[in-house]
């Protein structure tokens, strides 16, 4: 594992700064002054009831959807400023989908080694010998010439991640990656990402699985309407949480 | 019917009939292809994202609009028409004097590119949106996006209605004879105006379209299926057997 990311420093470095971020739907703000940090090899879940704007924070991140106001510091560089990158800051977050978005057209292969050779430029063999590598990691090696609509939901899952992790990013975002998925399957996906979560790199999961990210997390984020109500370590979050909406939350949740 | 009457016409002309499939399957294939290649451009351009500049916004809606005009003219007009306007319109009005197989090639391709515009931009509507995600969140630009990820499967999507627009341009080279193109209708005009016998020959005549016709609809259908791949796959064993491809440079 030790070669999937860099170790985590000692000494505490911010790979993502998020200062009041905002996201207007027409009318709605759906975020509302967001402010939030990763450290590196931080793994941090975000928590918070259907339509509390999780995936829009997520998907804010990787500019699949384009934030009304706030800065978002990646790395040092505010990358809503220079939008002409947006490419460039992509290759370095991978992203895990709900639905998985496999692309249909190429197989298992092909999916992790397609954005390395056209978007990185890696040759054929070197993109080759790296998406081995990582679908070595979650397990799926022995499907390489399988396409997806002949996978099951968890490995279709595990490619997806293998396809992300091949473009070595710094940061994994992960959207309800589980929530998709028949209850047997979910086990699969969870112990990957328990894996990626050990070894060091720095993973934002929104997530449903309440064990799951008391298990991995290093801090859990609790939103509630657009807003970051309370975070903290899990431990505080989910055993003593301080504000009444996060209570009413687990209450309603963990039953 | 007298088929001894037909099989004596088919015995005399066999070579002008077959002159005229040919010209016909020629000038149907060229549209076709150049058409769809015409479509498929069209398709992407008229996918791209809005851009958040505000200059190149403006450019794209010109010619946006642009696009659309072109696919409304050419879907609202016969191509019989389009084809007295463009063969006699070029010469009159830039002076530019094409032959007849130019114009040909050039009305039908045109035509086809209007229909095939529209196929393909709901064949790339029809992928679904977490595969453009998925590539965008990987880095990928919307060109590379469509040549990597959705056009191949666009392609493969609007086949059947490519071969439809193939049948159909068989079929409507036959307008073609008001510019004097030799394709298989005027060419059985010919030979019906020199032996007066109309229905025997183009009794011939439609016989020849149907064949045209059937086989190509069979060959497209042999086509889709060979792009649908087997329906298996092998597992790779163990590491020794993973093949990695030997790469030659
Ligand atoms: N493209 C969009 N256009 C308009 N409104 C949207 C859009 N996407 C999301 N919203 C709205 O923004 C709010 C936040 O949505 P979001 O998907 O971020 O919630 P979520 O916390 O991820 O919920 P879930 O747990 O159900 O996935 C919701 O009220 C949703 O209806
Ligand atoms: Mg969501």
């Amino acid at each position: 594992m030790d070669t999937l990311a860099q170790p985590a420093d000692t000494q505490t470095e911010t790979i993502i700064d998020i200062q009041h971020l905002s996201k207007f739907f027409g009318e709605r703000e759906v975020l509302k002054d967001i402010n939030f940090s990763v450290n590196k090899g931080e793994v941090v879940s975000i928590i918070g009831s259907s339509g509390s704007g999780k995936s829009t924070l997520l998907r804010c991140i990787n500019l699949l959807e384009k934030p009304s106001g706030g800065k978002i510091i990646f790395e040092g560089t505010n990358i809503l400023e220079d939008m002409k990158d947006v490419n460039q800051h992509r290759t370095k977050m991978g992203m895990v989908f709900q639905s998985f978005n496999l692309f249909n057209n190429l197989d298992v292969l092909g999916n992790c080694i397609v954005g390395q050779m056209k978007v990185l430029k890696r040759s054929k063999e070197e993109a080759t010998v790296k998406a081995l590598k990582y679908l070595k990691l979650v397990g799926m090696d022995q499907f390489i010439h399988a396409k997806p609509k002949q996978l099951s939901g968890g490995q279709k899952q595990r490619v997806a991640i293998a396809r992300a992790l091949s473009m070595d990013p710094d940061v994994m975002l992960f959207d309800e990656p589980t929530s998709a998925l028949d209850p047997e399957m979910v086990g699969d996906v969870l112990d990957v990402m328990k894996n990626l979560a050990d070894s060091g790199l720095t993973m934002i999961i929104v997530t449903h699985e309440m064990d799951f990210a008391r298990d991995v997390s290093d801090r859990v984020v609790f939103m509630d309407q657009g807003v970051i109500a309370e975070e903290g370590p899990p431990e505080q979050i989910f055993n003593n949480p301080k504000q009444e909406r996060t209570k009413a939350f687990l209450r309603r949740t963990l039953k | 019917m007298n088929f001894e009457v037909i099989a004596d016409i088919f015995i005399n002309n066999w070579d002008a009939f077959l002159r005229g499939a040919g010209v016909t399957l020629l000038i149907a294939i060229v549209g076709t292809i150049i058409g769809s290649i015409i479509g498929l451009i069209i398709g992407v351009i008229r996918t791209i994202p809005t851009p958040d500049s505000r200059v190149k916004r403006i450019f794209l809606r010109i010619v946006n609009w642009i696009l659309s005009f072109y696919i409304e003219v050419f879907r609202g007009t016969p191509m019989m028409v389009q084809a007295m306007v463009i063969f006699y319109g070029l010469d009159l009005a830039f002076g530019i004097d094409i032959d007849n197989m130019t114009a040909a090639y050039l009305i039908v391709s045109v035509n086809t590119g209007a229909y095939m515009a529209e196929i393909v931009r709901g064949g790339i509507l029809s992928i679904d949106k977490g595969q453009f995600e998925a590539a965008h969140a990987i880095g990928m630009n919307h060109f590379q996006t469509m040549m990597n990820v959705i056009l191949p499967q666009t392609i493969r999507n609007i086949l059947p209605a490519t071969g439809n627009e193939f049948v159909i341009n068989i079929k409507d080279t036959s307008v073609l004879n008001v510019i004097s193109v030799s394709e298989l209708f005027f060419a059985s005009n010919t030979i019906a105006g020199a032996n007066f016998m109309f229905f025997e020959t183009f009794f011939i005549t439609s016989i020849i379209y149907l064949i045209l016709t059937f086989t190509v609809t069979r060959i497209l259908r042999l086509l889709e299926r060979k792009l649908d791949g087997p329906d298996n796959f092998n597992l790779v064993g163990n590491q020794m057997q993973v093949d990695i491809p030997k790469f030659k440079e």
